[in-house]
């Protein structure tokens, strides 16, 4: 016997695959249109609401200082933000966001200051919630040149440098390239994504060749021509391969436009924050390739293993049901590798999805690792056809093809 | 020719241990004749024709289609056989041609020889209006001869029915007796299950009843009606199956 029957049975599948409206939304569409919507379009939305929050001019109540006039006056002074008076639900007006913050100068504060006693200025925010965030910066950097300027003020006076407060500086430099800072923040969410596509891609057809198969009654039917059961297993294997492939494919062709309309939007905007975006762009087509090379293997695990799982299905539904689960199987090693700190052992190496996803977070920041490349791609390829074979005995089994 | 040799299937059931589907079944089809399984739901008539066409394996016993053991070649068994059920749907995304030109191919025709044989189906049996339609869009009638292409494509010596009649309107369902009878007529050993007396009246040279998984009773309609005393095939069945359907396999 030869692949004959395999191309046939893969040629026909592909025609019905390609009629279906379902697959092709899971294979296609999805994979096209989830970086563009997930990247331009939240990195937009997350570029514009930022802006928008730093144009808003907060305002910051003003409790105390009446015995202060120079600290008031220049905090009035300030723009960008708006000084309103004192009222005594202050706390309740910064809970329900009237206000942003309140800057809280004790009594006798100037006086202190003159007489090198020391007060605390108190600037009450709503944590975590970022324009509260920005008002409170505004206050603080405000309050801490003032203070700078009072100890410039003091060692004037008695005539000693500035030095005698910094007598050295400690800055910090970055030598890594930068493509490698981007791989380091960005490389797992890439592999990631590829993981999870290709078994997205993998579920709908895997459940549609076997489960579907049986549901709509044509199990019987092809089971009853003469070609053999671990032909029709290898033809039905190869599209759900394709599906997998062609999902990461497309996803990863996906993410790379993403990013540089991406990094060409935030560029010219010119704001800050935004040059990870434009560095992730530094990932060549030589990245590109190894990660999904990398995936290559991974695809074939997935398809024979949603394969031999939804073959157990009598239905549809069935099948979703067995194969809902997988996607958390699949998300907790993929993020796993995301977790700072989570670097190759040779031990992870082992670990199917975990170890991959770990080796894109490399190969994204531009290192090679031969030897666990090798050692990863081995063990992926292996754990590949274990199931595969699985998925090739199932197949063969009257209990699993008539499960009643 | 088939001939069947003790054959037997049996099932591990978890609720009520070893079900005996088939029970050493023994019996011989020969060209050019039409046997008739009758029996009632459940009796072991679908096991006994998936064995014949190896979907299923015999857990005892075996059969010889055309020569070829389903235990031992079983590709070689489905290349002679052409199997219809009422189970045995179409791929609901390919037209009709393409249905057939599947299973054509994957029965080894050759592309000149597989058009040639598909041009001559589709002519026989009048399919040409909607050979490029959709088979989720073909009416039941359609669909049933669409599976008669398919299981005529490779020109197969042996036929296997599996109720082909059930659940169809009387129109279609005598499009399926016709083209049994053609069969016959065409020289194939023909063997079909049924629980419709009047269609295994009406076609069968070889009537075998079949209850509990056991043959028990096999002739012509004449031979059936002297051993039994009765002319009324339903009561010659009643008559053969009574002493063995219990109150339990009627649950």
């Amino acid at each position: 016997m030869s692949l004959r029957n395999v191309g046939i049975v893969y040629r026909k599948e592909l025609t019905e695959a390609l009629r279906d409206r379902r697959t092709l939304i899971s294979t296609i569409i999805v994979p096209l249109f989830l970086f563009p919507v997930l990247s331009v379009g939240f990195g937009a939305l997350a570029v514009s609401l930022v802006g928008k929050a730093k144009e808003e001019v907060p305002k910051v109540m003003l409790r105390g200082g009446n015995d202060s006039p120079a600290v008031v006056e220049g905090l009035k002074k300030l723009d960008k933000i708006q000084i309103v008076p004192d009222t005594a639900d202050w706390k309740d007006q910064i809970i329900n966001k009237e206000i942003r913050a309140a800057v809280e100068i004790p009594a006798g504060f100037q006086s202190d200051v003159a007489e090198q006693k020391s007060d605390t200025v108190k600037v009450y925010n709503y944590e975590g919630e970022m324009k509260s965030e920005f008002a409170t910066e505004k206050v603080e950097t405000y309050m801490k040149e003032y203070r700078d300027r009072v100890v410039r003020d003091r060692l004037t006076a008695k005539n000693l440098p500035e030095t005698v407060l910094k007598p050295f500086e400690v800055t910090r430099e970055n030598v890594a390239p930068p493509e490698k800072v981007s791989g380091a923040a960005f490389g797992g969410i890439i592999g990631y994504m590829v993981i999870l596509l290709c078994m997205t891609g993998a579920m709908y057809p895997a459940m549609d060749l076997t489960a579907g198969e049986k549901e709509r009654g044509t199990m019987e039917t092809i089971l009853s021509s003469p070609i053999s059961r671990m032909h029709l297993v290898l033809g039905k294997f190869f599209l759900i391969l394709t599906a997998a492939l062609s999902t990461a494919a497309l996803s990863v062709l996906s993410m790379g436009l993403s990013f540089n309309v991406l990094g060409h939007y935030t560029g010219q905007a010119g704001k800050g924050g935004s040059e990870a975006a434009s560095l992730v762009l530094k990932l060549g087509p030589k990245t590109v390739l190894s990660v999904f090379l990398m995936a290559l293997p991974v695809a074939v695990l997935f398809s024979a293993v949603l394969m031999t799982i939804a073959l157990f299905a009598k239905t549809y539904k069935e099948a979703q049901s067995y194969l809902t689960p997988m996607t958390f199987v699949v998300i907790i090693p993929a993020i796993a590798a995301m977790l700072p700190g989570v670097e190759l052992t040779p031990k992870l190496s082992l670990i199917p999805i975990l170890n991959v996803s770990l080796l894109c977070k490399e190969l994204v920041a531009g290192t090679y690792h031969w030897n666990y490349i090798a050692i990863i791609f081995a063990s992926t390829s292996v754990y590949a056809a274990a199931a595969l074979f699985i998925a090739i005995k199932m197949f063969q089994r009257e209990s699993v093809l008539f499960r009643s | 020719m088939i001939e069947a040799r003790g054959l037997s299937k049996r099932f591990q059931d978890k609720k009520r241990g070893e079900i005996r589907a088939v029970d050493n079944v023994s019996f011989t089809c020969q060209p050019g004749k039409i046997y008739g399984l009758l029996g009632a739901n459940g009796a072991g008539k679908t096991t006994t024709l998936r064995m014949l066409a190896t979907i299923l394996e015999p857990t005892d016993g075996t059969a010889t289609i055309c020569g070829h053991d389903v235990v031992e070649q079983p590709e070689k068994v489905r290349a002679n056989v052409g199997f219809l059920s009422t189970a045995t749907a179409l791929y609901r995304r390919l037209t009709a041609q393409e249905f057939v030109e599947y299973f054509g191919r994957l029965n080894g025709l050759d592309e000149a020889t597989l058009k040639k044989r598909v041009d001559d189906i589709f002519n026989r049996l009048d399919m040409n209006g909607f050979r490029d339609r959709r088979c989720d869009k073909l009416s039941t009638g359609m669909m049933q001869k669409t599976s008669i292409a398919r299981t005529l494509v490779h020109d197969p010596p042996v036929m296997i029915f599996d109720e082909p009649t059930n659940g169809l309107d009387i129109m279609t369902a005598r499009t399926i007796t016709s083209f049994i009878r053609e069969c016959r007529n065409n020289a194939k050993t023909v063997i079909f299950s049924t629980h419709i007396m009047s269609e295994v009246e009406k076609l069968c040279d070889t009537i075998g009843i079949i209850q509990s998984g056991k043959l028990l009773a096999e002739g012509t309609l004449a031979q059936l009606r002297d051993q039994h005393h009765e002319q009324d095939l339903e009561e010659i069945f009643v008559k053969v199956v009574t002493p063995h359907y219990t109150a339990a396999e009627a649950n």
